[in-house]
This record gives structure tokens, sequence and C-alpha cells, in this order.
């Protein structure tokens, strides 16, 4: 018998098939069920250092769980888009869990494509399921309006012009709750703090961001954070006008090592675990579900290099007495910037009062005005 | 049949019969295909470039785009408004006109459509849908009218001008739904007030797709039969080929003009209106969509014939439908399908100066063989 000559046909063939051999355990279990696929879906790159990386970071736990396959899908629009990118891996993957991110895909299209599909689960990140919608679905979020509480403390120590700076997207609820958040935390270190606030328009727009940086940082804000999607322009426009600046939805300290000080970043690696496990113990999870810092919803970026002690010192206080749990950032007295009473000494809402969701004001201290 | 001049070319002074009218035809699809191909080879060498795999991109797209019956739902979803903003390229550029920015047309069109239903609020939706329409395809109108208008009456560029007007539009949009027309419901996604269920439009019997795409196919048919069939038409395209010439012979060069690019403007303010009553429920910053920037490609591609346009927005909203599943096996950024466009497109522009340049196409080759 003569050996065969060699063929780069037959060899390709051959270590296809022993790859395919080789991925054959992670496609199905022994007993025979395929493991859970759980889709991802973003509205702009995985990398962006905020809102959509704090997903992909989330997404990625997940990935490392055992008996789960994740696919992912970024930069899909707020359109029929995102009904069909769902749908795409609801037919192709089989996903039985999805996670449509973005704010702007709920109403009307995870909506609609839901009770098209009763035995996928649909999760969507903003509180805004309420009963009557359909049961498949689900909402989460988190309080980070009190990690911008956090963040305005550090930045009360840091400023020296007592001006700070926030880059906002657009003036709506959250929005508005994470400005005042953040000159309150910074008033608590040094009642003359005025914070300056810039809308952009858009959730991204860098060239609008880099503008509205600029202009705080002429105006003498010297420590400056954001409500955008993709914090990365802020944060290297700031620290490169030599001002501290403060990070959002993810940790943002590898863009400006010297000058961040902590950030209030999403933990949605420990939220979509949970929940991946939920469904995976057969269990169900709740339709609504949030959460703050105790929860493990929310957390701090480590305090960077600038962080005084006393600044330390202050943060680690508050962050104790919100993990303790009914502290209120806004309580009276508190005025808008417009003079109307927002609430009167004693007064307060703690983090999961539903009235902080309809805030349409900026607090006095707050230069700007949401209109 | 008419007898001809010999002093006349041939091509001008004989009607093309027969054979010689295939060849025109088959030029005219062999050369987009064949730089189609062309477009695609070189996007072969890219993926290779980045060690992935042509045939699987292949076999990927044709799977998530054309392969199942949800494949087709997905790819014609995603047509139906691109065959309408495509169409707001195509019309005016048979006047010789490059308009750019039908996406400002489409954004208006729909915050009319919702502004009009809050207005129309208790109307018979029998009613109240064809005045959606109406304001919707009149604000189209009107909007990529102005840029036709200023192009003949102050000269200034329409390419430019619509561009930058779709930029005015967006914002306008954006202080509108923001401001005004806000519904005070509308927390963190600002939106006109949500349309009444009676006037979503739904979907085409049997199938998940709205009834966008019908209209959309019927506007382009419509725009076929108005360009190539109708003396306007034929008008237009005199105008298009040599102004002066169409001045010498009397043409209302400045109302065609205007006429063109607003009924282009109508068909993109209709896309709107769809996006707002079948898609999204009210009119919000959503409606920026970018289906206007992907027309003008598709109107490129079908070199600016209504009827080429319908093929040619169903490809390309299929390569769209299967970027997500591209994404997902190929480990491959979304980008990859907007290289491929780009490739497609540069192949397609440059294909342009092939026209002629083929002896076998050449009719007098065939009429001479049919001994017209």
């Amino acid at each position: 018998m003569s050996i065969p000559p060699f063929s780069r046909r037959r060899f390709l063939s051959g270590t296809a098939a022993l790859a395919g051999a080789t991925a054959m355990p992670q496609l199905a279990f022994a007993d025979g069920h395929a493991p859970l696929s759980v889709g991802f879906i973003y509205v702009g790159p995985k990398d962006d250092f905020g809102y959509n990386q704090a997903h992909a970071e989330g997404a990625a736990a997940v990935k490392a769980m055992e008996g789960v396959t994740v696919v992912e899908e970024e930069n899909v629009a707020e359109t029929i888009d995102v009904q069909k990118s769902m749908e795409s891996m609801i037919n192709f993957d089989e996903t039985k869990l999805l996670f449509p991110t973005s704010f702007g895909y709920f109403d009307p299209h995870v909506l609609e494509t839901a009770p098209k599909h009763p035995d996928v689960r649909f999760q969507h990140a903003a509180g805004l399921w309420s009963e009557g919608m359909p049961t498949n679905v689900g909402s989460y979020f988190g309080y980070i309006g009190m990690g911008q509480y956090l963040n305005g403390i550090t930045a009360g120590h840091a400023t020296t012009t007592k001006k700070i700076g926030f880059v906002a997207a657009k003036p709506i609820p959250q929005v508005l709750l994470n400005i005042n958040s953040f000159l309150l935390g910074a008033r608590q270190v040094d009642p003359e703090i005025t914070c300056q606030v810039i809308f952009t328009g858009e959730w991204s727009l860098a060239v609008k961001e880099a503008e509205a940086t600029n202009a705080l940082a002429d105006a003498g804000c010297d420590v400056i954070t954001c409500h955008v999607d993709g914090p990365k322009v802020v944060m290297e426009t700031a620290a490169g006008r030599d001002a501290y600046v403060c990070g959002y939805h993810a940790n943002q300290s590898p863009l400006a090592p010297e000058k961040y000080l902590t950030g209030a970043e999403w933990n949605w690696a420990g939220v979509y675990t949970g929940m991946v496990q939920t469904v995976l113990d057969g269990g169900t999870i709740d339709n609504f579900v949030r959460g703050g810092l105790a929860d493990g919803f929310i957390k701090m970026s480590p305090l960077g290099p600038a962080v005084s002690d006393a600044s330390r010192a202050q943060f680690e206080a508050t962050k104790a007495q919100i993990m303790a749990g009914g502290f209120a950032a806004i309580k009276g007295p508190l005025n808008d910037n417009s003079g109307n009473v927002i609430a009167a000494a004693g007064e307060g809402f703690a983090e999961d009062d539903i009235a902080l969701e309809s805030m349409d004001y900026l607090v006095e201290g707050v230069i700007g005005s949401t209109s | 049949m008419r007898v001809s001049s010999p002093s006349l070319p041939a091509t001008v002074a004989r009607p093309l019969l027969g054979r010689a009218a295939v060849a025109r035809r088959a030029e005219a699809v062999v050369i987009p295909v064949g730089a189609l191909l062309v477009g695609f080879a070189i996007f072969s060498v890219f993926l290779l470039l980045q060690g992935k795999s042509p045939t699987e991109f292949l076999s990927l797209v044709y799977r998530a785009g054309f392969g199942t019956a949800f494949s087709w739902q997905n790819t014609l979803s995603r047509a139906a408004p691109l065959l309408l903003a495509a169409l707001c390229v195509a019309l005016p550029a048979r006047l010789g006109l490059v308009v750019i920015g039908g996406e400002g047309a489409i954004v208006l069109g729909g915050v009319g459509a919702g502004a009009a239903a809050v207005m129309l609020a208790g109307t018979p939706a029998a009613l109240a849908l064809p005045l959606m329409l109406v304001c919707a395809m009149v604000i189209g109108a009107v909007w990529i009218g102005a840029v036709g208008a200023l192009r003949h009456f102050r000269g200034v560029n329409e390419t430019i001008a619509s561009l930058l007007m779709a930029y005015i539009a967006i914002a306008l949009m954006n202080h509108l739904v923001e401001g005004p027309l806000r519904d005070p419901a509308s927390l963190n996604k600002p939106s006109t007030a949500p349309l009444d269920d009676a006037l979503r439009i739904g979907n085409l019997p049997g199938w998940d797709v709205h009834w966008g795409l019908a209209f959309g196919v019927v506007c382009c048919v419509l725009a076929w039969v108005l360009i190539e069939k109708t003396t306007w038409g034929f008008a237009a395209r005199i105008a298009g080929g040599n102004v002066r010439a169409a001045q010498v012979q009397g043409l209302p060069v400045g109302w065609l003009i205007v006429g063109f690019t607003a009924l282009g403007g109508a068909f993109a303010g209709m896309a709107g209106f769809f996006e707002v009553a079948a898609v999204h429920g009210s009119a919000n910053a959503s409606l920026a969509g970018g289906y206007g920037y992907t027309g003008i490609l598709i109107a490129f591609l079908a070199r600016h014939n209504p009827l080429a346009i319908i093929p040619v927005a169903v490809l390309l909203a299929g390569f769209e439908a299967s970027s997500g599943l591209v994404q997902r096996r190929m480990d491959l950024p979304d980008a990859t399908v907007l290289v491929l466009q780009g490739f497609v497109f540069l192949a397609i522009l440059i294909s342009d100066t092939l026209f002629g340049r083929f002896k076998f196409f050449a009719p007098e080759r065939w009429s001479t063989r049919d001994g017209n």
C-alpha cells in the first residue's frame, strides 16, 4: 500500500472535522440539551468607554458562564433594525434570552416583537415595564444618580475655582438627576460651588461634546463630568485642558490616569450573570428590577491618585451611608435654579422615590437651563 | 418606418429594433452587474486579508438576507423606506441635479405625520391617515423643492444646499419633538404623542412587512412611467442632458427643476410617514435613521432608473439584513457591510465610463446584421 500523496483539500477537510469535533462539547451537553443562547444588542460600538461598553462588559461576564452561548450585535439603530436583529437572533441562533440594551429600543420595538415570541424573554435596560405590558418583557435599571453624587464629593474637594462642569446629552429626567446629584455632592464639600451644564442635544456627537468641554474649561470649570453615551471625548478633552474628570457609565481612568478622580459605573456583570443564572435554574426573572450601590447594580471606579485624604474619607463615609439605605441626595431646603421650592426643610427624596423619575428642574447652583 | 437621411448617424436616425434594442438593454444590465462582481472581488481580497472566508460571507448573506421566509421579510422591511429615499435622489438626477439631502425630507415628513395625527385626534382613520400622508408629502416636497428653487432661481449648488438642509431638518425635528410637539408623558425619549391604534398602519396580509413596501414599489413604477412615458419626463431628460438646449427649445426648465425636486421630496416625506405610522408610532429622534443616505447609493447603483431601484434596494436591504448574522458568526465588525457597499459603489461609478466602449453591445453591429 502506498501512502496517498498530500492533498491540501483533504488536509483542510480533516482539520475542519477535527475542529468541529472539538467544538462539539461546547455545543451540547452530555444529556443532549443545547446551551442557553443569550443575545445582546447595543446601539453603539462595544468599546465606546461608555454606555455600550458597560453592557458589553456584562455580556463578557455571561460568556464566561457554563451552559451559555452569547451572541452580540453592535451599532443597531433604534428603528425596525433592532426588531429584525432580535428576530434574527431568535431565528438563526435559537436565542431565548435577549438584552436589547438601548433605552430607545423599548417602545415600540421590544413591545411589538415580544408578543410574537412568547417563549423568548426580553430584558430591557430602563425602568419602563408596567402592568399590562407583555409578561415576557422585563425592565431593570440602577440608581446611578447616587454615583454622580459621590463623583460630586470628589469634585468638590478637587476644584479650586469652585466651578465644576457637566456635559449632558438631553434635558431628560435621568440626565437632570445626574446633573443635580453631581452639584449637590460637591456642595456637601463647599456650598459655594456652582456647576455649569451644556446640553449637546444628542447621545453621541463627538464634535459637540469636545466643543462643550472646551467651553466649560474656558469658563473656568476645573472638574468635568458628563452624561453622554461615550464619555471618551469629554474625558480626553477635559484632561487635555488640565481639568480633573469624573467618569460615567464605565471606567474611563485609562483615558486620563492622572486626572481621573472616580466614576459612576454600571455593574452589569453582576446583574446579568444573576439573571442568566435564574433562567438556567428554571426560574423567572421579575418583570421590574432595580437596584443601587447596595444591590450591586452600580459601582464606583477606584479613586484616582489626585484624590486627597480628606476627599477619600468623605467619599467613603457618604458611600457607607448610601449603602445603608434611605439616603436622600435631593433633600430640603432646596430650590431649583429659578427660585421654585423643590423640597422644604426636612423633606427628601430617597434614590427609589418615584418622583425623581419625572424630574424637570435644575437645582440652585446649576448654571444652565432645561430648554 | 421613417426613411433615414444618410447624413445622420445611424443610431439617431433609426429607432432601435429587434436585436439592436436588446443589445442596448443588455449593455445596461451587464455593465452594472459586472461592476457588482468586481466590487465583490475586491471585497473578497479585503476579507482574505482579515483571514476570513469570502464564501462563508456570501453564504451568510444569502441565508440571512434571502435564504428563509424570515430573511425575506427582514430584507423587504428594510427595503421599504429605501425605495422612497432613492426616488428622492433619482428624480432630480434625471435633470442633472445631485440631491443628497433626502434624509431631511424623511425626518420632517415624519414629524409632519406625527403632528397631523395629534391635530386630527378623533377624526376617523379613513380620513386622518390620508391627511397625515398628504401632510408628510407636502412637507417633504416643500423641503426638497426649495433646494430646486434655490438652484434654479439663485444659483445655489443643490448638493451642498440639500446636505446642509438635512442637518437643519434634523435640528428642527429635535427642537419640535423636545419642545412644542413633545408629549409630556415621553419623559426620557422625547416624542410626539403616540398614534391611536386606529392610525397605526399594519402589515401586508400574511407578511411581516408593512405597507410602505407596496407604496414604495408603486411609486417606483409611477416614477418610471413619468420619466420614460410622458412628455414631462421627456422634457426633464432633455433638460438634464443639456439645459441650454432645453431652454432654447422653450422648455420650462425652472418649473421642471422645482417640480421634480419637489416630487422627490414628496416621496421622501412619504417614507417619513410610514416610519411614523407603521414603525415608530410617534415622531422622535429615531426618524433620522440614515435611510436618506443609503438612498443615494441605491439611486446611483440603479443609474437613476426608478424601475432598477426596486431590485437594487432589495439587494442592499438584504446586505443590511445579513449584517447581524455576519457580525455574530464571523466576528467581523458591523462596518463590514459598509465596506462592501463602498467597494461596490466605487466599482459602479467607475463602470459608468465603460458605456459605449464594448463593440459587442453597439446597436450598429446588430442593426447591420439584421439588414435593418
